[in-house]
């Protein structure tokens, strides 16, 4: 957003108040289903969720090895919700992400598996399978005029397909485990460079996913706000009839947009399945990190840095779920609870962003004197 | 005693930081046509808006006949027999006139609608008050004027006896503003009584018995309007007094710097091209105003023009040179500026700051950017030249969201940011629209000035008043032809009208 931080009660501020507000009342709310399923141990539940990996926090080794695995697995959360968030705010929305993460996923397994790339290389496979898949849509969208929403939806269901029969043939995938092979064993150049590892309790998957993922979602901030680059994409999202009038071309600044954005999916994929950590195994559904990261860019307040936060902290919800005793609740209750949770997030916040829309308010005795005048005026005119 | 039908007293609404109304008293009497004047802002929309119920006074009454009534929504007025026309028709263009009468309380038995008395009543309702309208016409098939008499219909069908007008005439050729004057006045001899919201001072000089006037929220008085002048309104309007003509010298013209030939738009809507063969040239150093009435194609002409919307068939030439198939941005940034019609569309983007938006179309340029980053410093200080130059005000100066800012200066912004533009010929459509008289006459002054400074001028203008006073040259726009070019010092409004209306055209009218 605009560099307005002069003020407490700037937008940006009300916009953090919101957010936290937003996880509490999700956490609430999660409580309550806990509540209703089985009383008695709701609140253990709850705070099981909550003191998450921290009951180690006894052993300061163990602790530090879960908060490595922590963060490896928030960071292509992140990075997801960092490429919907860019879109967004070129007035794009990339449901798409979904898919362009799941190309990634073909792209970062296959070269690292079949073909026997270095790291680097299969990274930047992901990330030109990302960009394809974003350019497409956004080719569709800017020569065709077709909804970048629907094209993103079959892109997604075809990304997924290819996932399947691509990754699971037999130089990728382990036919009798029915996972794809371990890319530490197979093909240990493939493996991202480690970070910290020593930091992190000797956790072998802490990569230059951390650092690189921080660094992207800075490089965000400042494109957008800093370049003329960012000056085009916002101000086509905001009004895109202004733009055009201003003589912006905007066919090309929606393709880059989606290219971009599937870019860093298709990145934020490698930098997880390049860690060793996860392994691909033939699914019925896209894969769902494209979507929380819908939830965790608004929970993070559409700000590059916020999402950052709201990322670990939907990611930590998510891993609290596993701390949750099996023995008084149903497996599936600990993700129902997470969903509302993260959901939730998303929502209440996209609500909020409505009501405050300033000038699409219809008629509200509570309005604003900017919006009244603005208002009145339209009346007039 | 006087015979009040609607009281309001006292009427007080705040909004956070702003008092919109302030202790404002308007009483309208049976029977009479009472007229409410104010700028801009004024606060004449939330007194309207109020007694509608849209908005809840923190202090005040409302007196319907003596008796205090709550309104607390747009039922409630409707329930009290309060009507209004607004200034855009709230009609749908597809249904027929009798559909959009009864919309709303549609006559019915079981659930089927019964259309044969509703029919009777419209028809009888038309006779009676000379309200010629063909129920069955189609409301996109009839002209605006006719529109309007069927949103007055709307309101006798469901026999209101308070009729509000707001800003009537602003669509109306000037013959159907006088057809108008006519039929308020009738309604007002059967009793009805007429509130007329306005700020055109020679239609209350015509038909109104009352005057109220408000200013920047307050109530500065009521007049009857036999006892007044045009003079006095106005300046109890401003506040002080006010030149109606502009001061200028006879144009000066030079090289012809626009020359458009035989262009032609095709229609989004129909067949029929909404701009045909129109051709004509605008030399520097004078205003060239294109004149006609909402709707004839003059949308479109200038969408053409500017690259906005796509041409059909002609050519464009901007100081010899064809442009018809250039970029938007090259006609930017070779010789063309736009203050665009709608301002909030196209004009601004409202959610950047005011100084984000005085480089809208040159933040690419060296001067307001290096090796792709913008030079935040040189786009202060450039947006504070300007904003001081033109009298731009605003809350939080270059940084505040053009959003917050007031119509006025949002509209002076993007008249200093054209202006300022390396330009030939600056293409000005509406330039004054919704703007109070403060404001439009000093944009009309910037607008001679430019044209002094031998800068070609196309005005694309609904305002007949502007039209007369500030153009050298007019051109009349109807069904996307120009039907004719008069010369606004030998020309009347009359004239204009027959021209606008299509009754009258020049044969065989070529550019010259």
């Amino acid at each position: 957003m605009e560099e307005k931080i002069s003020f407490f009660r700037r937008p940006a501020v009300q916009t953090i108040l919101a957010s936290v507000l937003c996880a509490v009342l999700g956490i609430l709310l999660g409580y309550i289903i806990l509540l209703t399923m089985n009383a008695e141990h709701a609140t253990e539940g709850i705070s099981a969720i909550l003191t998450n990996f921290f009951k180690f926090s006894g052993n300061t080794k163990v602790l530090m090895k879960y908060m490595g695995s922590f963060l490896v697995k928030s960071m292509p959360l992140i990075l997801c919700a960092e490429a919907i968030l860019f879109a967004y705010k070129a007035g794009l929305f990339n449901i798409g992400a979904a898919g362009q993460y799941t190309v990634g996923i073909i792209a970062s397994l296959y070269t690292s598996l079949a073909l026997g790339w270095n790291w680097f290389f299969c990274v930047l496979a992901a990330v030109a399978a990302g960009a394809l898949w974003g350019c497409i849509a956004g080719v569709f969208k800017a020569f065709f005029n077709v909804n970048e929403v629907i094209a993103g939806i079959m892109l997604n269901w075809i990304g997924l397909y290819l996932c399947n029969i691509i990754l699971g043939g037999a130089k990728c995938m382990d036919q009798t485990k029915s996972e794809t092979f371990d890319i530490m064993a197979t093909n240990p150049s493939a493996v991202l460079p480690a970070f910290m590892t020593e930091f992190f309790g000797g956790n072998k998957y802490t990569t230059i996913a951390i650092p690189l993922t921080i660094i992207i979602a800075i490089l965000i901030l400042v494109v957008l706000n800093k370049t003329t680059f960012g000056y085009e994409l916002k101000a086509t999202g905001h009004n895109k009839e202004a733009a055009k009038y201003a003589g912006m071309n905007a066919k090309r600044n929606i393709v880059l947009t989606l290219v971009i954005s599937g870019a860093i999916s298709g990145f934020a994929a490698s930098q997880l399945y390049l860690t060793g950590m996860e392994h691909y195994t033939i699914s019925a559904s896209v894969p769902g990190m494209g979507f929380s990261g819908i939830a965790v860019a608004f929970l993070g307040g559409l700000h590059p840095i916020g999402t950052i936060f709201a990322g670990l902290f939907v990611e930590y919800i998510t891993l609290g779920g596993q701390y949750l005793n099996t023995n008084y609740y149903n497996p599936q209750v600990a993700d129902l609870v997470i969903a509302i949770i993260i959901y939730l997030c998303g929502f209440v916040l996209f609500f909020k962003s409505f009501i405050n829309r300033p000038g699409k308010v219809k008629v509200n005795a509570n309005a604003e004197p900017a919006n009244t005048s603005a208002k009145a005026e339209e009346k007039e005119v | 005693m006087e015979d009040y039908v609607i009281e309001m007293l006292h009427i007080t609404k705040e909004f956070p930081g702003i008092i919109a109304n302030d202790d404002i008293t308007l009483q309208l009497k049976r029977g009479e046509i009472h007229a409410l004047l104010g700028e801009n802002g004024a606060g004449k929309s939330t007194l309207m808006s109020v007694l509608f119920g849209l908005y809840t006074p923190e202090k005040g009454v409302i007196k319907k006949d003596g008796k205090e009534v709550k309104i607390s929504n747009p039922n409630d007025a409707t329930a009290l027999g309060i009507g209004m026309v607004h200034q855009h028709f709230m009609l749908v263009d597809i249904f027929s006139v009798l559909d959009n009468i009864i919309l709303g309380s549609e006559p019915n038995k079981f659930g089927f609608l019964t259309k044969d008395e509703a029919r009777k009543k419209v028809v009888d309702l038309s006779n009676k008050y000379n309200l010629k309208v063909d129920p069955d016409a189609i409301i996109e098939d009839i002209t605006v004027g006719m529109q309007q008499r069927v949103e007055i219909l709307k309101m006798l069908y469901r026999d209101n006896d308070i009729l509000i007008f707001d800003e009537p005439t602003a669509v109306l050729t000037p013959q159907e503003i006088d057809e108008l004057m006519k039929i308020m006045k009738e309604l007002a001899a059967e009793g009805k009584s007429i509130l007329f919201i306005t700020h055109k001072l020679n239609e209350i000089m015509e038909v109104a018995d009352r005057c109220s006037i408000l200013r920047k929220g307050k109530y500065i008085g009521t007049v009857d309007v036999a006892n007044t002048t045009k003079e006095e309104l106005s300046s109890m309007m401003v506040g002080r007094s006010v030149k109606f003509a502009v001061d200028k010298a006879p144009a000066n013209p030079g090289k012809e710097v626009l020359k458009v030939e035989n262009v032609c738009v095709k229609s989004k809507i129909h067949e029929n091209d909404s701009v045909h063969n129109v051709s004509f040239n605008v030399r520097a150093g004078e205003i060239v105003c294109i004149a006609g009435i909402d709707g004839n194609g003059q949308t479109e002409f200038v969408g053409a023009l500017t690259g906005l919307d796509d041409i059909s068939s002609g050519t464009i030439k901007l100081c010899d040179e064809d442009i018809t198939k250039k970029s938007i941005r090259y006609k930017n940034t070779h010789g063309m500026s736009h203050i665009p019609e709608d301002r909030h569309k196209h004009g601004l983007v409202l959610d950047y700051s005011l100084e984000e938006n005085m480089i809208l179309q040159r933040y690419f340029e060296p001067a307001f950017s290096k090796g792709g980053i913008i030079k935040k410093n040189d786009m202060r200080k450039y947006s504070d030249r300007l904003a001081k130059a033109f009298d731009v005000r605003s809350g939080r100066g270059a940084k505040t969201i053009v959003r917050s800012m007031s119509g006025g200066n949002q509209q002076k912004a993007i008249v200093a940011r054209e202006m300022d533009r390396d330009h030939e010929l600056l293409i000005a459509v509406q330039p004054t629209r919704g703007l109070d008289v403060g404001a439009i006459e000093y944009i009309h002054e910037e607008i001679v000035k430019e044209r002094d400074n031998g800068k070609a001028i196309l005005l694309v203008s609904l305002e007949l008043d502007e039209v007369m006073n500030l153009s050298d040259r007019i051109l009349v726009m109807y069904e996307g032809e120009i039907v004719g070019e008069v010369d606004p010092k030998k020309t009347t409004l009359q004239e204009l009208g027959l021209y606008m209306s299509g009754a009258k055209r020049d044969n065989g009218k070529e550019a010259n």
